[in-house]
């Protein structure tokens, strides 16, 4: 059930690059799980009328004149969302992979707690989700990499199932992980430390379009991770040297 | 060795003509044209001064003078692509900022209008 919301509380923003085949059915179903709540729609310059049928679906659309990828695109939503004066944001990806149900729990998750961030994550309950071998040797790798990091585990590192409250959106707001953001942005907020929590969600295939991921690319994204977690960690000692 | 400084001499009088001419019409603007600039002339001056690249050979502790010239052309150029690496990676930052201020206002634009069109009952 959804606590009672107030104006400018909770904001959805969803991401999308060229997902006209899902997006319209995820806003549905956001509205459906939250009613009332506005939905925003990233459309990240996509060119196959995600914002036509995002629009028709009943929600409203920030369009960026260029394609930034996914951290620009969730990095708009959030500066949006600051400057709107929302209190938390949950992203929900357009591909139909977050179920929205899981919206009201990750809500409150946020709302009960002093949590910056709630991760929605797909191991809580079950370690063997309907995962991809390359994902799952992933998630496996920046977990042993995350734990001396964020001084606890953490189960999804990967998960873009994410809700923020105002801290976190004033933080990302200025600073966001622009390719391959979300492990990234785990350790921008631990080192101003901050708090985050995950909370067991449902994860489905995708409802339409296909993954970007491929062999090549998931060997560079954990290179790129690697490497932006490391100079996180860099940045906030240096920082803390100059006190 | 004379015909490899000569050529040295040659390509860096080239790279001067080419980013004063680059420069004058305004396809490289003055301040990322000293870094070319800089590195054309230090190139031209090594290869045009047997004293100057025999030092610098001594002072790496190279026996061949040509081989210091190719590092040091090797050290300048680096230099250089680091610089316009943080160039690019500055103009990006800034491409990116403006891109989502575009996105929000007129976000904001399009809230106004559909505002206008059906203002909310009081």
């Amino acid at each position: 059930m959804t606590p009672a919301l107030h104006d400018r509380d909770l904001l959805i923003i969803v991401p999308a690059y060229n997902e006209a085949a899902s997006v319209g059915q995820v806003v549905h179903e956001v509205r459906e799980a939250v009613p009332g709540v506005p939905v925003v729609v990233i459309d990240d310059c996509s060119t196959d009328g995600t914002s036509t049928v995002a629009r028709e679906a009943g929600a409203s659309v920030l369009s960026l004149p260029h394609h930034l990828g996914l951290g620009g695109g969730v990095q708009a939503g959030y500066k949006l969302a600051y400057e709107l004066g929302y209190e938390y944001v949950i992203r929900v990806d357009g591909d139909g992979q977050h179920d929205p149900r899981d919206i009201p729990r990750i809500y409150e998750a946020l709302r009960t707690n002093a949590y910056q961030m709630v991760i929605g994550s797909r191991f809580l309950e079950n370690d063997a989700d309907q995962t991809s071998f390359g994902r799952s040797v992933g998630v496996r790798f920046f977990r042993i990499v995350l734990r001396p990091i964020l001084g606890k585990p953490v189960r999804d590192p990967t998960s873009g199932f994410v809700g923020v409250n105002r801290q976190a959106l004033l933080v990302f707001s200025r600073s966001f992980p622009l390719e391959y953001p979300e492990i990234e942005a785990l350790v921008v907020l631990q080192r101003r430390a901050f708090q985050f929590a995950e909370i067991p969600v449902r994860m489905r295939p995708r409802l339409g379009g296909r993954s970007s991921i491929t062999a090549v690319k998931s060997i560079y994204y954990i290179l790129h991770v690697l490497l932006g977690v490391f100079v996180n960690v860099l940045k906030f000692d240096r920082r803390r040297w100059k006190r | 060795m004379d015909r490899l400084l000569n050529f040295m001499t040659l390509l860096s009088v080239a790279l001067i003509v080419l980013v004063l001419r680059s420069v004058r019409r305004a396809h490289i603007r003055v301040e990322y044209s000293v870094s070319w600039l800089g590195a054309a002339v230090t190139l031209l001056v090594l290869s045009r001064s047997n004293w100057a690249l025999d030092s610098i050979a001594r002072l790496l502790g190279i026996a061949d003078p040509p081989l210091a010239l190719l590092l040091v052309v090797g050290c300048i150029f680096l230099i250089v692509l680091y610089r316009f690496s943080t160039v690019i990676s500055d103009l990006k930052d800034a491409n990116i900022s403006l891109a989502q201020r575009v996105g929000i206002l007129e976000y904001h634009l399009r809230n106004l209008h559909e505002n206008q069109e059906n203002p909310k009952p009081r």
